[in-house]
């Protein structure tokens, strides 16, 4: 198991520097514009002369890289905020984004895994059949839309909730404050929905699967009653495959949703992602960049190393 | 048998001997065979879900073509910088109570008298300032729909002050606006109304060469400073069913209004000058045609149906490229790493994962900083598409291939001398060929939501007069769809809609090819 998981690591971590090289050879190609203030100009001049941004391409990535192993260093926001080291202004960012997901993750994993259930048992009758209709729909339909249609709702027609979330100082200066929350509903709201139906349909397909198996069969045969063999049995089978997976979405709230973010302005790391695009801010995109990357092969490789885990019947590695 | 027969004593006459012409043998099959397409169809029109689903697509597919081609007033670049982000008006359907071209909104009294007035002075072609409430209530180009009782609040200097909640047609509240015409053209329009009795030109405001503020064409009535109506002796007229404004029109000495002043210019043709349109009769003048937006106009006047044909049409060709070039790719390298297997799917493998491993967005903003000044916004977000896209569909068929690849009929195949290609297309792939179109499937909701995310994040940029998407026109909405709901409402219909059904479709694809569902239902 330890030689797996480190084989793991170890790939992965080549996977990284791999598409890291690829990401800062395309980046450092593009086209610089320098500020028209003298004063900034020349702080930048001085910090690009001292990142070797004349020297050629591979000796710059040196550079970048023993910065990154020495200093933790991974270059400097010019244009969002001046002269503020890009993993700083990451870090920033980083709890409006945790905790918005986290907050949807912690409404919808219950909701989810509870409609799944309960359609599971109610298989093929009508119960079934309309919370398999609602969940096609609610799979489809980009999350985007309902943040305009629950916009729409709450604020414009009832106004129960800002239509945007509060800034930090409007809300007492504190992320978890109840005005920051209350405002922060709505998205909420709109990342919960389709993660509510993709958690349900998960969970009915697995647990159909493992109430018609045969050891239910002979649960039920041995005196269980029907309740006992579904939790004891069913349940504890059909977790296998979803545990992982609702492991891996709770390590993809660091990325959180760019769209839900831009739309309901959440100062979180996929706004910044944007802003990076739009205002050419190439250090903070190359960070942004590999944090993407990072925590998507983090996700992919915890989920297989969990399977180990959660089920001793899967032998890891193992051919 | 209702008749019993003794088998013992049946009478010779009742017996025939069968087949006493000629051979017997066995018959050939009178019914068609059916191959594996062929049940998988049966089975895909059996869900009746899916079938659905694809009878939505085809509309929405026919919606694009044809609406361009049913709506000949218009093409996709034209565009009217005065009917910007109206709702919807169909002069059909309106009479049967939808898209009227009607919005709810709250106005102030000022605002209600100066929208009213708009049907008041249409009323009014010969300027003589003696037009009723009621008449011009009753006008055709009265914008007010439907006025609402008045709701009275205090404002923060404790006046109170009335609101009415209205519904008013967005096209015929534009009203008035001056326009610089040369003399040839003035003398076209007179010609014009004289020749379809409808009346464009409409008496001067005597404000209308105000430098210092820009007169609006609409306060034609004597107004205080700060817009509202006043009467002759200068009070505030509050609006009530005998309201009278008092006309604010230039005239000559005779008392005439005047409905053109010269601005200059050199000899009779050329001479500029300066009239007062009715924009709606001014729009049937310019163009020929009454205003007729189904869907309403972006926010940039162009027809919105028309956007929306076009977005569909985008978005659906990159999806399907995208799905088709995936295909191409991915069947070439998921078979040769299935079939030849070894090292050279251990390599193959790595790269795949690698690449793999770089987030969609990534991609994509790389591609389109990098591509998009050179080669055009579209082909590289189709390049960026399948860098990365046809990895699912190369792990699904080499994972067919692995399942196939040591079956009796293959080995047969090879025994017999076939070459690796023609195993690989000829007897393998044929059999891979349902599980890998339903991924291609499934491939297109996925490229239409990313396409649509990606321009509303203003990352792709596709919007232009000949090209949208439709996530381009959902940013178009972004900030001001909820005061103009139709912009947001088509546009996000739509997508959801195509999203819904190709992912409907595409499940009863997967359904009808799995092999192990064959015979379930029946």
């Amino acid at each position: 198991m330890g030689k797996y998981v480190l084989k793991r690591v170890l790939l992965m971590l080549f996977t990284l520097f791999v598409i890291m090289t690829i990401c800062f050879m395309l980046i450092r190609m593009l086209p610089r514009e320098m500020p028209t203030d003298k004063n900034q100009a020349a702080i930048i001049e001085a910090r690009w002369e001292a990142l070797g941004y004349n020297k050629p391409l591979i000796v710059q990535y040196g550079i970048y890289l023993k910065n990154i192993v020495t200093a933790w260093d991974f270059g400097t926001s010019w244009n969002i905020s001046f002269s503020t080291p890009a993993w700083d202004l990451l870090t920033s960012k980083l709890p409006a984004t945790v905790l918005v997901n986290l907050y949807s993750l912690l409404v919808s994993i219950p909701l989810g895994i509870a409609l799944g259930v309960f359609a599971a048992i109610k298989k093929n009758k009508w119960q079934d059949s309309v919370i398999s209709t609602l969940v096609m729909l609610f799979v489809s339909v980009p999350s985007y839309v309902y943040a305009f249609i629950v916009q729409y709702l709450f604020y414009f027609k009832l106004g129960w909730f800002p239509p945007v979330i509060k800034s930090l100082a409007d809300a007492g200066g504190s992320w978890f404050s109840w005005t920051m929350f209350v405002s922060m509903i709505l998205p909420i709201m709109s990342l919960s929905f389709g993660e509510i139906a993709g958690l349900c349909r998960f969970t009915r397909a697995e647990l159909t699967e493992t109430l018609t198996s045969d050891y239910m069969l002979l649960a039920r045969t041995k005196g269980l009653t029907r309740a006992q063999a579904t939790t004891r049995h069913a349940l504890k089978n059909a977790m296998v495959p979803i545990l992982p997976m609702i492991i891996s979405s709770f390590i993809g709230i660091l990325g959180g949703s760019m769209i839900i973010e831009q739309i309901f302005s959440i100062p979180g790391v996929g706004q910044l992602y944007v802003q990076s695009i739009q205002q050419l801010d190439y250090d903070v995109f190359m960070m942004d960049s590999v944090f993407y990357t990072f925590v998507s092969l983090l996700a992919g490789i915890v989920v297989d190393i969990s399977y180990g885990f959660i089920d001793p019947r899967i032998r890891m590695g193992e051919r | 048998m209702s008749k019993k027969i003794d088998i013992n004593s049946i009478p010779k006459s009742e017996l025939v001997l069968v087949g006493n012409d000629g051979r017997m043998s066995d018959k050939k099959f009178q019914d068609k065979p059916i191959g594996y397409f062929h049940d998988a169809w049966r089975r895909f029109c059996k869900n009746r879900a899916s079938v659905a689903a694809a009878c939505i697509i085809i509309i929405i597919v026919l919606f694009a073509f044809i609406a361009p081609l049913v709506n000949t007033r218009y093409d996709a670049s034209f565009i009217d910088t005065y009917y910007k982000k109206k709702a919807p008006w169909s002069q059909a359907l309106s009479n049967i109570g939808i898209a009227d071209g009607g919005a709810s909104r709250d106005f102030s009294e000022a605002g209600l008298i100066k929208t009213v007035a708009i049907g008041i002075a249409a009323a009014d072609k010969d300027g003589t300032g003696k037009i009723t409430l009621a008449d011009g209530l009753a006008n055709e180009f009265q914008p007010m729909i439907k006025i609402g009782d008045p709701v009275i609040y205090l404002d923060p200097a404790k006046n109170e002050m009335r609101n009415f909640r209205s519904r008013v047609n967005v096209y015929l509240e534009v009203g008035f606006v001056y326009k610089d015409v040369e003399q040839a053209e003035y003398a076209k329009i007179l010609a014009w109304q004289e020749e379809t009795g409808i009346q464009v030109l409409y008496p001067l405001v005597s404000d209308y060469n105000d430098t210092q503020n820009t007169p609006d064409a609409n306060v034609w009535y004597k107004a205080d400073s700060r817009g509202a109506a006043v009467d002759e002796s200068g009070r505030i007229i509050s609006y009530s069913d005998n309201m009278a404004l008092v006309d604010n029109y230039l005239r000559d000495e005779d008392g005439n209004a005047r409905y053109w002043a010269y601005t200059g210019g050199g000899n009779a043709e050329t001479a500029q000058y300066k009239v007062r349109v009715l924009y709606y009769n001014y729009y049937r003048y310019v163009n020929g045609f009454e205003p007729d937006y189904l869907f309403g106009t972006d926010s940039a006047g162009y027809d919105l149906c028309l956007r929306l044909a076009g977005g569909i049409k985008l978005s659906l060709l990159v999806a399907v490229c995208v799905s088709l070039i995936n295909f191409v790719i991915g069947a070439i390298y998921g078979a040769i790493e299935g079939y030849y297997g070894g090292a050279c799917d251990m390599v193959l493998e790595r790269v795949s994962d690698i690449l793999s491993g770089v987030p969609f967005i990534v991609v994509a903003t790389l591609f389109q900083i990098h591509l998009a000044a050179k080669v055009g916004a579209v082909p590289s977000l189709l390049f960026a598409f399948v860098a990365t896209g046809w990895i699912g569909t190369a792990a699904r068929v080499r994972t067919q291939f692995y399942r196939f690849k040591n079956q009796e009929y293959v080995m047969a195949a090879r025994t017999l001398g076939a070459s690796d290609s023609r195993i690989i297309w000829k007897h393998i792939f044929p059999n891979s060929l349902g599980t890998i179109i339903t991924s291609c499937a499934l491939v297109i909701p996925g490229v239409i939501g990313s396409e649509s995310m990606l321009s509303y994040l203003g990352i792709v940029k596709l919007g232009s007069a000949e090209v949208t998407s439709l996530g381009t026109l959902l940013s178009d909405a972004n900030g001001i769809w909820t005061n103009y709901p139709h912009l947001m409402f088509f546009p996000a219909l739509v997508l959801s809609l195509l999203m819904i059904c190709f992912n409907l479709f595409g499940n009863g694809l997967r359904d009808a090819f799995n092999p192990s569902l064959r015979g379930v239902e029946d």
